[in-house]
């Protein structure tokens, strides 16, 4: 127990819902104030930069529905790496799912004859495939040699990234692209439709939804969610209650890693309508999602929450692009910025505050001279 | 109910002329409470110099609580710290370690990758940056000398046994300048031919004036090495007496505040049919040396076996073994005609062999999750509580609602997360879930270790009346006192092999002591 003036600091290992929400805000407001910082170092009077960013993006339906494009890879990642990170696994390799995904999508609208209708539910499957098969190395990995996952996920990334330069430069280059490193465009049938007057691809956002709440309902009604709460929470209690660790795990990361295959499929097929340089089918969507599930603190529904919000940050950075000329990238830092508070609070989730002045709690100095003492005679 | 003995008012102020020697360290009054137990209250006790002093009393009487005020990792409630003769305000082992104060913990702490030397050399103050342990190593080998702590300052500490580890920390409290030694249970860790390695070294010490504190629960300890002793129940002091001439009955009825109940009523065992049975059984250690070397075992249904032993003489490695915890690299394990060897956890467990756990809250319950999910832990996926993929919470809930009533579990709810509760109602909770289903077999690995005088009651009550009603129980405890109590014939393990199988009526506990510790009897 310590003492900060009036305020009394408790340990409390079991923080209720209501002081992760509060910590959790006041994360995101040392984020946006040190953001600030950011915006004026870059000569950018802050509370303008702020007020231009919640007109830009807030401001009618058009700009909501940016903020909605760019919320649906979000929420596909987030969702999948919430599951994840509650069977304790460290999944940081959604951006590598996420684009080997779109490789698979992009490989059936290419490449497989199929009737109308099928090639997008063709397409959704193999991306989800892709990603999947995307995730599973480092799960072996991990699961037969202890690999530690954070390093072998991270890594994938990059393997995913140049494997899909390398074939946009090289056998994928379209011939009807002028020698630009793009794929062909897809067929008509190979793309998601909008939603009227706005470029959200409804049918991803649709299926997003649906695994949140399939995946809210998994942890909490199935016997798989059961598992993934005892594995992740306690997995020497795990191995006592007979789960078995490596097919729980594989099917964990089947599925987190499948979402963010899904969230690739949705960039390709209703945003490019081509495989594309990976730094612009993915903006990065696979690392913030991991701020995502982290502010949603694995729950797939607050996800959808956290999702939007990253999703407004990315929409954010075009807004300060156009009007402040500031670089996309700044993006980055917010969300950096919103990871880094968010792991520092973290702490302050154990601590109970309490006020409590001095003259109510003289008993916390005894031992110290002339303050009285239990039972003391001499 | 005990007479006022030796030594009540041990904080008798230190500067009046004591009779025999000053006491270098005396603790008055000392309160310390955490949410819910007073850990210590008003417990006074005084040191001397060149004595070994012995804190008794059984897990959760506030030993640890008590030396860890006195190191500063706990600031008390109330009372005060006497350090010849100046009062003083310990805040952390800093202040500690001025004072001459040295601790052992229970668990060690050093890194494994130094050497023994960087290790003691670990934060002194005076150490120059480069190459900090050079001026410790020669310190190091003149106290090993002195006090027979031999240790290669130049070894690895990953290189060393755990009684080596020991000596490293008994070192570094040395080097500190601790006149007052503080061990926590330093036996656990050591093979019974290594006490008395460590018991010269305390005379050693003794013998030049340091002031040592020995925490236990085993009597035969304070026999072999106090001079005085202080006996601690349910954190406050029962009674400080000289250690010569003191009974082991007296000691245990001041430890547990009343007679023990040796014997609980039950009826002699009627042994049906194979409940258990182990043959030839080989398993490794974590470390990958031979734990179990060739083992046999058989416990029938309708008794308690009792495993009596020296912890580390390959009770866990059997008990993991039998659960399907851990794999057996020769042998076999047949559970109620069945064979069962390395098969899973859950196969085993569906054949009907209940597991107690030795280590209850890292093992046996998932602190976080609710009661209820904490009752099905090992059954969820059965029926009624899985249908198809699903959970159904609503039979889960239902079952933990019995299970709370018959086992008297003292929680707020089903859905309370097991962490608010007690270690006895945790422990209450494992025995329902474990015991609801009447299992054939039930492996109960120390189940009263650290729990009061009723819980243990409690648990052994329901462990007889599973034995009445047809389970063999393999009962793994080291307190000798429990199995007497509770066994019908008790099997003797050493070195990873069964040293004898005794009868209720030859097992006395000067023969199992002997068993104990090799010495055939």
């Amino acid at each position: 127990m310590r003492r900060l003036g009036p305020l009394v600091l408790e340990p409390d290992p079991a923080p209720p819902p209501a002081r992760v929400l509060g910590v959790s805000l006041l994360a995101l407001a040392g984020a946006v104030a040190a953001a600030g910082v950011v915006f004026a170092a870059y000569g950018a009077d802050p509370l303008y930069a702020y007020a231009v960013i919640v007109r830009g993006t807030f401001a009618g339906l058009r700009e909501i529905s940016e903020v909605v494009r760019r919320t649906i890879p979000l929420l596909l990642c987030g969702v999948g790496l919430a599951l994840a990170f509650r069977a304790q696994f460290w999944n940081i390799g959604a951006e590598g799912q996420l684009l080997a995904g779109a490789v698979g999508a992009t490989a059936v609208a290419l490449f497989v004859p199929l009737p109308g209708p099928w090639v997008l539910v063709a397409m959704f499957a193999a991306g989800f495939a892709t990603g999947a098969l995307w995730g599973l190395l480092p799960t072996l990995l991990r699961l037969r040699l202890s690999v530690n996952e954070v390093l072998t996920t991270l890594m994938m990334n990059y393997i995913a990234l140049y494997a899909v330069a390398w074939l946009i430069h090289g056998p994928w280059k379209g011939a009807t692209q002028f020698g630009f490193a793009y794929t062909d465009t897809f067929p008509e049938a190979a793309r998601l439709p909008l939603l009227a007057g706005t470029r959200v691809h409804w049918p991803t956002l649709a299926v997003g939804l649906a695994l949140a709440a399939a995946l809210a309902f998994l942890l909490a009604r199935t016997r798989l969610g059961f598992e993934v709460r005892v594995l992740g929470q306690n997995p020497v209690a795990g191995r006592y209650a007979g789960i078995d660790p490596a097919r729980t795990l594989l099917a964990v990361m089947v599925l987190s890693a499948g979402a963010a295959g899904l969230a690739g499929v949705g960039e390709v097929a209703g945003v490019h309508h081509k495989l594309l340089d990976p730094g612009q089918v993915s903006l990065g969507y696979g690392y913030a999602a991991i701020v995502v599930a982290w502010l949603a603190r694995g729950s797939p529904l607050a996800a959808v929450l956290t999702a939007t919000l990253l999703g407004a940050i990315f929409t954010s950075g075009d807004v300060l692009k156009v009007a402040l000329q500031m670089p996309f990238r700044v993006t980055d830092v917010f969300n950096g910025l919103i990871l880094f508070f968010l792991i520092g609070s973290e702490r302050l989730l154990a601590v109970r505050i309490r006020w409590a002045p001095p003259a109510a709690t003289v008993r916390v100095g005894s031992g110290l001279p002339g303050t009285p003492e239990a039972g003391g005679e001499s | 109910m005990i007479g006022v003995t030796a030594g009540q008012s041990p904080h008798a102020s230190p500067e009046a002329g004591a009779p025999e020697s000053a006491p270098l360290l005396a603790l008055c009054a000392i309160t310390k409470r955490f949410p819910g137990v007073v850990a210590n209250d008003r417990v006074s006790l005084d040191v001397r110099a060149g004595e070994v002093h012995a804190l008794l009393g059984e897990n959760g009487a506030g030993k640890t609580t008590l030396v860890n005020v006195l190191y500063g990792l706990y600031q008390p409630d109330a009372g005060e710290i006497v350090v010849d003769g100046r009062r003083v305000r310990i805040r952390s082992p800093r202040d500690a370690i001025a004072c001459g104060i040295g601790m052992v913990p229970q668990h060690f702490l050093l890194v494994r990758r130094h050497t023994v030397a960087e290790n003691v050399a670990l934060g002194l103050p005076q150490e120059g940056f480069l190459r900090p342990a050079r001026r410790v190593e020669r310190r190091i080998v003149e106290l090993g000398t002195r006090y027979g702590l031999a240790a290669d300052p130049r070894a690895r500490i990953w290189e060393l046994s755990p009684s080596e580890h020991q000596r490293v920390e008994i070192l570094k409290a040395l080097v500190r300048g601790a006149r007052i030694l503080v061990l926590d249970e330093p036996t656990s860790v050591l093979a019974p031919q290594e006490v008395g390695g460590l018991f010269e070294v305390l005379r050693r010490m003794k013998g030049d004036g340091h002031a040592v504190i020995f925490i236990t629960h085993k009597l035969d300890e304070v026999e072999a090495i106090a001079d005085r002793v202080t006996v601690l129940r349910r954190g406050r002091v029962v009674a400080t007496m000289p250690a010569a001439g003191v009974s082991r009955r007296t000691l245990v009825q001041m430890m547990v505040g009343r007679d023990v109940q040796f014997v609980l009523p039950r009826a002699p065992a009627a042994p049906t049919g194979e409940a258990l049975t182990a043959e030839a059984l080989e398993a490794d250690n974590d470390r990958g040396a031979p734990a179990l070397r060739g083992l046999d075992l058989a416990v029938r249904r309708g008794e308690i076996v009792g495993l009596a032993g020296i912890a580390g003489n390959g009770q866990r490695e059997l008990v993991e073994v039998l659960t399907g915890l851990r794999r057996a690299t020769r042998g076999r394990v047949r559970v109620l005609g069945r064979e069962v060897t390395n098969r899973t956890a859950a196969a085993i467990c569906d054949a009907g062999v209940a597991h107690i756990p030795e280590d209850r809250v890292h093992m046996g319950v998932v602190a976080t999750m609710t009661v209820a999910e904490n009752l099905v832990l090992r059954r969820y996926r059965h029926p009624p509580f899985s249908r198809g993929p699903l959970l159904d919470y609503a039979a889960v809930t239902r079952f933990a609602r019995e299970m709370i009533a018959a086992y008297e579990i003292a929680t707020p709810a089903a859905t309370t997360p097991v962490r608010a509760l007690s270690g006895g109602n945790i422990q209450r909770l494992i025995l329902a879930r474990e015991l609801a289903a009447r299992p054939g077999v039930i492996v109960a690995a120390h189940p009263t270790y650290g729990l009061d005088v009723s819980a243990t009651e409690h648990i052994h009550r329901l462990l007889l009346r599973r034995r009445e009603e047809g389970a063999g129980v393999l009962l793994v405890s080291e307190d000798l006192d429990e199995i007497l109590a509770l066994a019908d014939r008790v099997a003797v393990i050493f070195r990873g092999r069964i040293a004898a199988v005794l009868s209720v009526g030859e097992a006395t506990r000067e023969r199992v002591g002997l068993l104990m510790t090799g010495q055939a009897a």
